[in-house]
């Protein structure tokens, strides 16, 4: 059954069109990633899905209701500069939980912390973290409230090129674990080959979809099998890039 | 390095004061001496305690009634079209400037001397705080919102924090306006306290040696209440909003 869904969703600001009847359906527990080249409405899109806009046209439902505003069933991860630099690692983590008993919550923040790696830093302010180790604390404090759907936004974007790969096993890591629908917008094709169950290509804007990929690898995914080059290179071509420098 | 410019700051007045022969302007000994005189007579206890009271008082009036204020218009745009004007056209006008309006309401006594400090310390707290709204990182608002949080839950848990490296500032800048004003606000409509310890010392005899004792208490004094407001941002839940904390 289908977790998230698009139906004819259309976008513009002002005189200017920014998306394009986009029809998409995303399945429970499934990772799919929003590909584009920048500036082809692909934030926008995951704003639209997140509540934070309003679409011109079409909609968006999630379980068949239709999105109205953000809801913390599901929670959108920025890059790493929305986590509350005024609070430490172990109060970001417990920044949604303000509904749980204290004994819940301290169990949970407990274990996100785990989770992501942060174990030993419950105390440390962010500006005491690295970039990676901010982003990590941030997609805690997500999962920290059990959303059923995550979105990401270029969430590894400003990361170093190293960091980004640990990330991105990271994020396979918890994914499997937590089995979570992920929406995840990004500009790196490498990027979604990597994650992805599907690669949605949305073209220059208005950004529509132009071709849906299935990425039948199994995890962990082997960067230089066969498979993995023809998927990334029909993607480079889907984009219109000869894959050289 | 502070303690050596301080000896050689002395050594000048010193040598200034015997060199030109000034006959009224005290040497920084007759000064010292000053202030032993008016620890003697009682004077110097009653006196810091009378200025310290009307700032206290005029000073926490404007902290609590600025702050909201400013708040409040930061959130709202109408708000801030309301309020927004009216702070900028008195916002320049010298606390001093009001004296005459705070005699006619207040009368000579404590009641003028807390209105002008209020007055004072309430502009730059308020605008601060308007602008300091103004400038919260929208990513961060976007969690709050995304993780549920009513608007009275935002402000407390998101606005209120993100604000307060730059309310300290504001707060620091006030407080060093308020103790400038209540010295002149002595000097005029009060008889006692630091200010007017320092016109009396003039009219009544001439007594230079009192005047510049009035003005090195008032000078360190000063130093102390900057000291003691600085050290609020070392607060951990504060230093990520200043360059280099």
């Amino acid at each position: 059954m289908s977790k998230v869904e698009f139906r004819g969703l259309s976008m513009r600001f002002g005189a200017t069109e920014v998306l394009r009847d986009i029809n998409l359906s995303v399945g429970e527990g499934e990772l799919v990633c929003i590909l584009g080249p920048s500036g082809c409405g692909k934030s926008t899109l995951l704003n639209i899905v997140g509540g934070f806009l309003r679409p011109a046209k079409g909609e968006v439902t999630i379980d068949g209701v239709p999105v109205t505003g953000p809801d913390p069933r599901r929670i959108f991860v920025f890059q790493e500069r929305g986590v509350f630099p005024w609070l430490n690692v172990e109060q970001n983590v417990a920044f949604g939980l303000f509904r749980l008993t204290e004994e819940e919550k301290r169990s949970r923040v407990a274990r996100y912390i785990q989770l992501v790696g942060l174990g030993g830093f419950e105390n440390a302010y962010p500006r005491e973290l690295s970039g990676g180790m901010k982003q990590r604390l941030e997609v805690a404090r997500a999962l920290a409230v059990h959303p059923d759907v995550l979105y990401l936004d270029e969430p590894f974007g400003a990361l170093d090129s190293i960091t980004r790969l640990q990330m991105r096993r990271e994020l396979l890591r918890i994914w499997q674990t937590e089995r979570k629908t992920i929406l995840f917008v990004t500009h790196d094709i490498e990027e979604s080959v990597q994650l992805a169950d599907r690669v949605v290509v949305l073209s220059q804007r208005p950004g529509r979809v132009r071709r849906v990929l299935d990425i039948d690898i199994p995890h962990p995914r082997d960067l230089s099998a066969p498979r993995y080059i023809e998927l990334r290179d029909a993607i480079f071509g889907e984009i219109g890039l000869a894959h050289q420098v | 390095m502070p303690l050596t410019g301080l000896a050689l700051f002395v050594l000048a007045w010193d040598l200034a004061v015997r060199f030109s022969g000034a006959p009224l302007i005290p040497t920084p000994w007759e000064a010292l001496r000053g202030i032993g005189e008016l620890a003697s007579r009682g004077l110097l206890f009653k006196y810091v305690v009378a200025s310290l009271f009307r700032v206290t008082w005029g000073y926490l009036l404007a902290v609590a009634i600025a702050i909201p204020v400013g708040v409040a218009a930061g959130m709202s745009p109408r708000a801030r079209a309301m309020v927004s004007p009216f702070l900028h056209l008195l916002r320049p006008i010298s606390p001093l400037a009001w004296i005459p309006i705070a005699i006619l309401w207040f009368g000579v006594g404590d009641f003028s001397a807390v209105f002008l400090i209020f007055l004072a310390a309430f502009f730059p707290l308020a605008v601060t705080a308007m602008h300091a709204v103004h400038d919260v990182d929208p990513a961060h608002l976007r969690a709050g919102v995304n993780f549920g949080l009513s608007r009275r839950q935002l402000i407390a848990r998101v606005v209120v924090p993100a604000i307060v490296p730059q309310l300290i500032v504001g707060m620091r800048i006030a407080l060093g306006i308020a103790w400038l004003v209540v010295v002149a606000a002595e000097m005029i409509a009060v008889s006692s306290g630091l200010g007017f310890l320092i016109i009396e010392a003039r009219n009544a005899g001439n007594r230079y040696d009192l005047v510049v004792a009035g003005m090195v208490l008032i000078g360190v004094i000063g130093i102390v209440l900057d000291l003691a407001i600085r050290r609020l941002e070392g607060l951990d839940s504060v230093r990520w909003g200043y360059a280099e904390g």
